[in-house]
């Protein structure tokens, strides 16, 4: 597995400088000042390099980097959106509730593999639970409002999140021990999408897909990133235990999930008035600006591997 | 008149700041927004809202170690002296500017002491509001320190700071903060006109310091 992760890395390398370098030469050679849209490719790329880094840091440390990294990942995911969103000075308790308990819960759950729990811990429990100490403190003003937003809020940035280094929790026959490695396919495929979204997108991108919520989406950023993903997703079939075909089937599905990520993403940022969910990366925007087409796809790439490829 | 004399900072001091820097980072990602001044280590009055204890580390966390050093938050003595501990949280580790709000004694006089802490070359850190603000209002009228200490130390900059979420992260009464974005947001320098008078000028004040709200139909 070692060198399966090697032959990644060293790929995303090789992707990384050419990234760099292109941007250079596109830098030197465009009239100054740089425009708006090559001084953010300068640095998403840079953002992408660090990113890439404490990637590989946690991929080093294994489950524990792994679990470690997405509880941050879904601590900085849920501060981003209850910030967005409408609280009242009485739901401070359940506020505290959801970084304070559910997200290390959640993760604890994780960790001992508990299945059973992990899957309903949020939907089930915390659904019923969050509303009911809500009532309890009092204050019914935009209460369904307040509930809803704290209920989107949990499912999105823990529970979706959670289901990346829950991952290493199923038994692939014939995969022991390699479950690394499917955590590694899903990002470098769902986020290589994204990217390629944006080339083509920059590139060809002349139809809106929804000008109403996102007017960077185009078809032709939507249909050339996701083609392409599914082919790059084929390339790296030698890494999980699917055939090139199965591969490339699975990579279409979690990437055009990731779409419709970015796209509820779009219209909740719309919907409150801001573009972008923070400034934790620099040139991307929020965690949750990075992370939005991943909560869409973890999920649905969990149950697929563990439906059809699990005992 | 030096009623309070101020040192560089203690050990003890500087370990503190840095902390609360960190954990201010930490829980609200606070970063500055410059919307009108710069960051600059010349004297300067920050005066901004206050809803919560954790209003002027958000406040100290955007300026540089440097500034840091040398600004000091004005807080309430009938607060901070109450007990052994509080003082020492307020003087030894915090090096705030104790005043009494009521006061009978002519070395009690706020204006005063704050006035001896510019006249040593540091920089405050005020809020005018008096207390901290718990109504539905977004910001209560000012009292006349900020006229006074301007009219006094006109050379001296006063830089309004909008405190953004604070009052969500950490509300009065409560002990544990929810962790929340913060931004602070520094608008540009406001001064006592020629003639102005104390009420004009205090609600000129007030209300540049409300304009930089950048969320203001989010204020609950």
């Amino acid at each position: 597995m070692r060198h399966d992760i090697s032959i990644l890395i060293i790929g995303l390398l090789a992707v990384l400088t050419t990234a760099s370098i292109v941007a250079a030469i596109l830098s030197a050679r465009a009239p100054k000042p740089l425009s708006s849209t090559l001084v953010n490719l300068t640095q998403r790329i840079n953002a992408w390099w660090v990113m890439v880094a404490l990637m590989t840091v946690a991929f080093f440390f294994g489950r524990y980097g792994l679990t470690i990294l997405f509880a941050l990942i879904s601590f900085a995911s849920l501060r981003e959106f209850v910030t967005l969103t409408h609280t009242s000075r009485r739901d401070h308790w359940v506020l505290l509730g959801m970084f304070g308990i559910i997200i290390p819960f959640q993760y604890w759950l994780v960790w001992t593999a508990w299945y059973g729990l992990f899957v309903i811990f949020i939907p089930v429990y915390c659904f019923l639970l969050m509303p009911a100490i809500t009532a309890l403190h009092g204050d019914t003003e935009r209460f369904l409002e307040r509930i809803a937003a704290q209920q989107w809020a949990v499912m999105i940035s823990v529970y979706c999140v959670s289901h990346v280094p829950a991952l290493l929790t199923l038994d692939v026959p014939g995969f022991e021990g390699r479950n690394l490695l499917l955590i590694a396919f899903l990002i470098i495929v769902v986020q290589g999408s994204d990217v390629l979204q944006y080339i083509f997108g920059k590139l060809f991108g002349k139809h809106r897909f929804s000008p109403t919520v996102s007017p960077s989406k185009t078809w032709e950023g939507l249909i050339g990133g996701v083609v392409s993903a599914s082919l790059l997703g084929a390339l790296l079939s030698f890494v999980t235990p699917f055939t090139p075909l199965q591969a490339a089937c699975v990579a279409f599905v979690v990437c055009s999930m990731g779409f419709l990520g970015g796209l509820v993403a779009s219209a909740i940022k719309r919907d409150q008035g801001v573009k972008d969910w923070g400034h934790l990366i620099e040139g991307h925007g929020g965690m949750m600006d990075r992370t939005d087409s991943l909560i869409f796809a973890a999920p649905i790439f969990f149950h697929i591997v563990r439906y059809f490829w699990t005992v | 008149m030096n009623r309070l004399s101020l040192k560089t900072f203690t050990l003890l001091q500087t370990v503190t700041s840095v902390g609360l820097s960190a954990l201010a980072w930490v829980v609200t990602g606070v970063r500055p927004i410059w919307n009108g001044s710069l960051p600059s280590d010349r004297q300067r009055i920050y005066f901004a809202n206050h809803t919560s204890h954790g209003d002027f580390i958000l406040l100290s966390a955007c300026l540089n170690e440097k500034e840091r050093a040398i600004t000091h938050a004005v807080a309430a003595g009938e607060y901070w002296r109450k007990s052994r501990l509080r003082r020492f949280i307020a003087e030894d580790m915090l090096s705030s500017v104790l005043i009494n709000r009521q006061w009978t004694k002519p070395e009690e006089n706020p204006i005063e002491i704050m006035l001896s802490v510019l006249d040593q070359g540091h920089s405050l850190i005020l809020f005018p509001e008096g207390t901290r603000n718990m109504t539905e209002e977004p910001l209560l009228p000012f009292r006349s320190g900020l006229y006074n200490l301007s009219m006094a130390r006109p050379q001296v900059e006063l830089i309004p700071c909008w405190i953004e979420n604070m009052s969500r992260v950490l509300p009065k009464g409560q002990f544990l903060p929810v962790p929340l974005l913060c931004r602070v947001v520094f608008g540009a320098p406001v001064a006592v006109a020629p003639g102005e008078q104390r009420r004009a000028f205090l609600d000129r004040a007030h209300a540049t310091l409300l304009a930089l709200n950048p969320r203001p139909e989010r204020d609950d």
